[in-house]
C-alpha cells in the first residue's frame, strides 16, 4: 500500500461552494435521452425541469405557477394561454407558441413511437392523431400568434394546466430537431434549451454538468450557478462514501446506511415520492384469486402497519389503505381527508371463514399452492416472505415466491403468468385519475385483467364532467370499489430517505415536475 | 509459422461465430424484450418501435441480419441509450477498462512478484504466514466486499487530513487509477504470489543457483540473474489469460467506483435486455478474449523452441 503514500494531496473539493455558487452531485445512472418528446425516466426528468421550462411550472411552494405563460384561462372545453414575449431559447430567438405545437405533434407522431403520447389524449384527436388515423394537424392545438395557443379539450380535462408542466408537454425547436436528427438531444451541443440552466457537459457514462442559462428570461431568480454531477453510480453505498467525503450535497438511504447516518449524527430527511405499493390480483379464467371471498381472506390475513412497522421498518413508508395516496389532492385538501378510507382491519376468524366461503364457491376441499410473482429486490422478498408466512400460518395455504428480475417480472405480469403480484404505482400527473383508471377494464396498466362495469361506470362519471365534485364523489366510489371488492390490496405508500448538505438549502423534493429541484435553492455561507 | 497463425486465427473465428450464435439465442429465449418497460405501452406505439428495431420480424430473420451487419463491424443502436450506437459505446468505454484492467495487472504483478519472494525467502517463518493469510484474504473475500472497504478507508483518511488525498470515487485523473486497481488487482495478486512463491522455492533449491552461490555470486546480482529471472517465468505464462479477465472483468469495481468503463455497460444491457449492446459487447469481449489466447500461443512458439508451430505432430 506504500505507493498510497506517493500521490501527492489535491485540494479539498467542497459538495457546495457558496463563493461559486456550486452544487456537486450523483446521478445513479445517466439518462437514456434528454429528448423531452420521447424521454420518461425519473433522471431524465429531473435534468430537463432544469434544462426547460413548460408553459407553466412548480413554483418555490410546490404550486403551480406561471412559466413561458404569463396568464392562461382554463375553460370546459379548452384552454387558452398568452405567452410571455421575453421568453429565449439559449440560441437567443424568442420562444413562441408555435415551438409549443410544433413539440406536441411531434410528440403524437406515430412515428416518433412516444410512450407518454397517451398523456396528451384528453386534447382533441389526440388518439386518434397517435393512431395514425389523422395527420398531426389536425390535433387540437393552435398558435393564434407567436404568444398566444389555444387548446381544445376532446374530452373534460380540468387537470389540464399540471399537465402542461410534464415533460411531454415542453416546447420543441422545429429546426434544431431537423438539423440533428435521429441525434437530437445525444450531447451537450445537439440540443436548445429554453429554461434556467444549460448543459455545459455530457460526457457518457461519467459526467453531466449545468450552468446557469443567461438567456432565461428569470435568469435574476436562480441563486445557483452550477449544478455538476461528475459521479455516475446506481451503488447507494458508493453515494454515501462520496457524501461522507462532502464530495457530493446529497445521497439517498437505505436500511443498512440509515443507522450509519444516524450514527455519524446526519440529520435525516424525508420525502413521500407518492407512489403507491399493492399486491395485485389475477382475475383471469380458472385462478382462484378471482374469487371475492378469496380475496377478502387475504384482506382480512394482511395487516400493511405490521408490514411497515415490523417487516419494513424503514422510517417515512406508510401503511396503505387506499387506492389513493395521501399525497393525492381532493376539492382544497388532501383527498384522502375530504373522503376518508373506510378500514377493514385484519381479523384471522374472518380470514378463515371466507376461505371456507371460497372454498365452497368454488367446490373445492383445499386450496392449491398460489404464486406470488415478486420482485428481486431485497424488500420486495423480505415483504414475499412476510406473506408467504401468514399464508401458512394464517390460512394453511402455501404461497410460492416466484421472484423475478425487472423485466421478466413485467413479462410475466403481462401475460397474467402468477397469482398474486407485489406492484406499484408511481403517478404521471397531479390528478386522482392517475391512480383511479388504473383498473378500469380498458387499461394495459391493469394486469391482473380486473373487470368491473360499476368500476368502469364511475371511471366514465369522473372522464366527462368538470365538476370537481362530481369527479371526487365518483372517486370515493372507485375508493370504496377497492376495500370492498379488493381487486388489489394496497400495502403501503413509499417514502424515501436520504441526506443533505446542511448549507444546501431550498431544495425541493416533487412528486411532479422534475425532482430534486434546484431552480428555487441557495448555498448558505 | 504463418500456417500456425492462419489455424489459429481461424479457429479464432469459429469461436467467435459460436459465441455470437449462442448469446443470440439465448438472449431472444429470455422472457421480455428491450421494449418491456414498467408502464405499459400502447399496442401502437409498440407496433411502431418494433418495426424501427426490426423486431417484428421472424427470429431467424433477425439473425440473418444481425450476421450481416455483425461481419461489418455494425452493431446497430442501443436500445436504452436511444440516441448511441453500439460501436460508440464500446469505442468510447473499453478504453477507461482497459486502463483500469492494464494498471491491475501491473500493480498484481508488482505485488505478487515482490510478495511471492518475500514468502519464499523467509519459508514457514513469520513473514511467509503474513503473505500466505494475506492471499487467502484476497482470494476468498468478495471484490464488492474489498471495494466498499477500500472506500472507506479512503474516507476516514481525508477526514483525518482535511483535504482529499485519494477521490473516493469518479473517474477524470491519475489519482482516481490507483485505488480502484489495487482493489481489481487484488485477487491477482494473491494468485500471482502464490505462483511466484512456488516458483522461487524451486529456484532457490536448484543446482544452478548453489553453483552460482559457489562462485561468488550473491546479493543483488545473485536475486536479479540468477533467482528472479528463472523464477518469474511461469507468473508471466499466466500474464496473458490475467490480462483479458482483468480488463473484462472489472463490473463491480466499476459501479462502486462511479468510473465508466464497458463493464458496467455490458451488465446494466444484460439486465435491461438491450439486445444490441448484448451482441456488441458479448462479441467485442469475445473476440478480445480470443485475441489475447492467439496472441499468447504464438508468443509461446517464438519464446519456447519446443513448442511446434507448424502444424501436424504430437506435443
Amino acid at each position: 500500500m506504500c505507493f498510497l503514500l506517493l500521490v501527492a494531496g489535491q485540494a479539498w473539493t467542497q459538495a457546495v461552494d457558496a463563493d461559486k455558487a456550486k452544487v456537486t452531485l450523483a446521478l445513479a445512472t445517466e439518462p437514456p435521452t434528454l429528448n423531452s418528446a420521447v424521454a420518461t425516466d425519473t433522471i431524465a426528468s429531473f435534468i430537463l425541469a432544469h434544462l426547460m421550462e413548460g408553459l407553466l411550472v412548480y413554483g418555490p411552494d410546490g404550486e403551480l405557477a406561471p412559466g413561458v405563460a404569463l396568464r392562461w384561462q382554463l375553460d370546459a372545453d379548452g384552454a387558452h394561454f398568452w405567452l410571455r414575449d421575453d421568453a429565449r431559447w439559449s440560441d437567443g430567438k424568442p420562444v413562441t407558441a408555435h415551438d409549443f405545437v410544433f413539440a406536441w405533434r411531434h410528440a403524437l407522431n406515430p412515428k416518433t413511437a412516444s410512450q407518454y403520447a397517451f398523456i396528451f389524449y384528453p386534447i382533441k384527436n389526440a388518439e386518434a392523431v397517435n393512431e395514425g388515423k389523422l395527420a398531426p394537424s389536425e390535433l387540437g392545438v393552435r398558435a393564434i400568434s407567436d404568444t398566444e395557443l389555444k387548446v381544445e379539450f376532446g374530452s373534460p380535462c380540468p387537470y389540464f394546466l399540471s399537465l402542461t408542466a410534464f415533460m411531454t408537454f415542453l416546447p420543441l425547436r422545429e429546426d434544431v430537431l431537423a438539423q440533428w436528427g435521429g441525434r437530437y438531444a445525444a450531447d451537450a451541443d445537439k440540443l436548445t434549451v429554453n429554461g434556467p440552466y444549460l448543459l455545459t457537459k455530457w460526457v457518457h457514462g461519467a459526467h453531466l454538468q449545468l450552468r446557469k442559462n443567461p438567456q432565461y428570461w428569470h435568469s435574476a431568480s436562480v441563486r445557483i450557478n452550477e449544478i455538476d454531477m461528475p459521479y455516475i453510480t446506481a451503488d447507494p453505498s458508493s453515494q454515501f462514501n462520496l457524501f461522507r467525503d462532502q464530495q457530493i450535497a446529497m445521497a439517498p438511504l437505505d436500511t443498512g446506511l440509515l443507522n450509519e447516518a444516524v450514527k455519524r449524527g446526519f440529520d435525516i430527511e424525508y420525502f413521500h415520492t407518492g407512489s403507491l405499493y399493492f399486491l395485485e390480483f389475477n382475475f383471469r379464467e380458472g385462478r382462484i384469486t378471482a374469487n371475492r371471498a378469496f380475496r377478502k381472506a387475504v384482506q382480512r390475513l394482511i395487516d400493511p402497519a405490521v408490514l411497515v412497522n415490523k417487516i419494513i421498518g424503514l422510517p417515512g413508508i406508510q401503511p396503505a389503505y387506499s387506492l389513493f395516496p395521501v399525497t393525492v389532492k381532493g376539492l382544497k385538501r388532501s383527498f384522502r381527508e375530504e373522503y376518508p378510507v373506510l378500514r377493514v382491519d385484519p381479523d384471522i376468524a374472518a380470514a378463515r371463514a371466507y376461505i371456507r366461503k371460497a372454498k365452497a364457491e368454488l367446490g373445492i376441499s383445499e386450496i392449491p399452492p398460489l404464486m406470488l410473482l415478486a420482485g428481486d429486490s431485497p424488500r420486495a422478498l423480505q415483504e414475499a416472505e412476510y406473506y408467504q408466512y401468514l399464508f401458512k400460518n394464517g390460512l394453511g395455504i402455501e404461497l410460492r415466491i416466484d421472484q423475478q428480475v425487472f423485466k421478466q417480472r413485467l413479462e410475466k405480469m403481462r401475460r397474467g403468468d402468477f397469482d398474486l403480484v407485489s406492484a406499484a404505482w408511481g403517478p404521471d400527473y397531479d390528478d386522482i385519475m392517475t391512480f383511479a383508471d388504473l383498473f378500469a377494464s380498458w387499461n394495459d396498466n391493469n394486469r391482473g385483467r380486473y373487470n368491473n362495469a360499476l368500476y368502469d361506470r364511475w371511471i366514465r362519471v369522473a372522464q366527462n364532467s368538470n365538476d370537481p365534485r362530481t369527479r371526487f364523489n365518483a372517486m370515493a366510489q372507485i375508493q370504496r370499489i377497492v376495500v370492498d371488492d379488493v381487486p388489489i390490496l394496497p400495502t403501503y405508500e413509499n417514502g424515501a430517505l436520504y441526506v443533505q448538505n446542511p448549507r444546501l438549502r431550498g431544495v425541493r423534493r416533487n412528486i411532479f415536475g422534475g425532482d430534486p429541484l434546484f431552480r428555487y435553492a441557495w448555498i448558505e455561507r | 509459422m504463418l500456417k500456425f497463425i492462419a489455424k489459429r486465427l481461424l479457429s479464432g473465428a469459429i469461436t467467435i461465430w459460436f459465441i455470437a450464435t449462442a448469446t443470440f439465442f439465448a438472449m431472444h429465449a429470455v422472457p421480455g424484450d428491450p421494449l418491456t418497460q414498467e408502464k405499459a405501452m400502447s399496442p401502437a406505439v409498440r407496433a411502431q418501435l418494433e418495426a424501427r428495431y426490426g423486431l417484428d420480424k421472424p427470429l431467424i430473420e433477425q439473425y440473418q441480419l444481425f450476421l450481416g451487419n455483425m461481419l461489418q463491424g455494425d452493431f446497430g443502436i442501443s436500445f436504452t441509450q436511444e440516441n448511441r450506437k453500439v460501436n460508440d459505446i464500446i469505442s468510447k468505454h473499453f478504453p477507461i477498462s482497459a486502463i483500469l484492467g492494464l494498471a491491475a495487472v501491473l500493480i498484481a504483478l508488482v505485488g505478487g512478484v515482490a510478495a511471492g519472494t518475500v514468502a519464499a525467502y523467509y519459508r514457514n517463518r513469520w513473514p511467509d504466514r503474513l503473505v500466505m493469510i494475506g492471499v487467502i484474504a484476497a482470494i476468498s473475500v468478495p471484490g464488492f466486499v474489498i471495494a466498499g472497504l477500500a472506500q472507506l478507508i479512503i474516507v476516514a483518511m481525508n477526514n483525518a487530513a482535511g483535504k482529499t488525498l485519494l477521490p473516493v470515487a469518479g473517474w477524470g485523473s491519475v489519482n482516481h487509477i490507483w485505488v480502484p486497481a489495487l482493489v481489481l488487482g487484488l485477487g491477482t495478486m494473491a494468485y500471482l504470489s502464490r505462483i511466484m512463491r512456488a516458483s522461487m522455492l524451486e529456484v532457490l533449491n536448484a543446482d544452478f543457483n548453489t553453483a552460482a552461490k559457489a562462485k561468488g555470486v550473491h546479493g543483488l546480482r545473485l536475486f536479479w540473474h540468477h533467482q528472479l529471472r528463472n523464477a518469474v517465468l511461469p507468473v508471466v505464462t499466466e500474464l496473458g489469460p490475467t490480462i483479458a479477465g482483468v480488463t473484462t472483468g472489472g463490473f463491480v469495481v466499476e459501479l462502486i467506483f462511479a468510473i465508466p468503463g464497458l463493464g458496467r455497460y455490458f451488465v446494466q444491457a444484460v439486465q435491461q435486455l438491450d439486445y444490441t449492446v448484448i451482441m456488441g459487447t458479448t462479441v467485442f469481449y469475445g473476440a478480445f478474449l480470443v485475441l489475447v489466447v492467439v496472441l499468447v500461443d504464438i508468443s509461446y512458439g517464438l519464446i519456447d523452441p519446443r513448442i511446434r508451430l507448424h502444424g501436424g505432430g504430437g506435443r
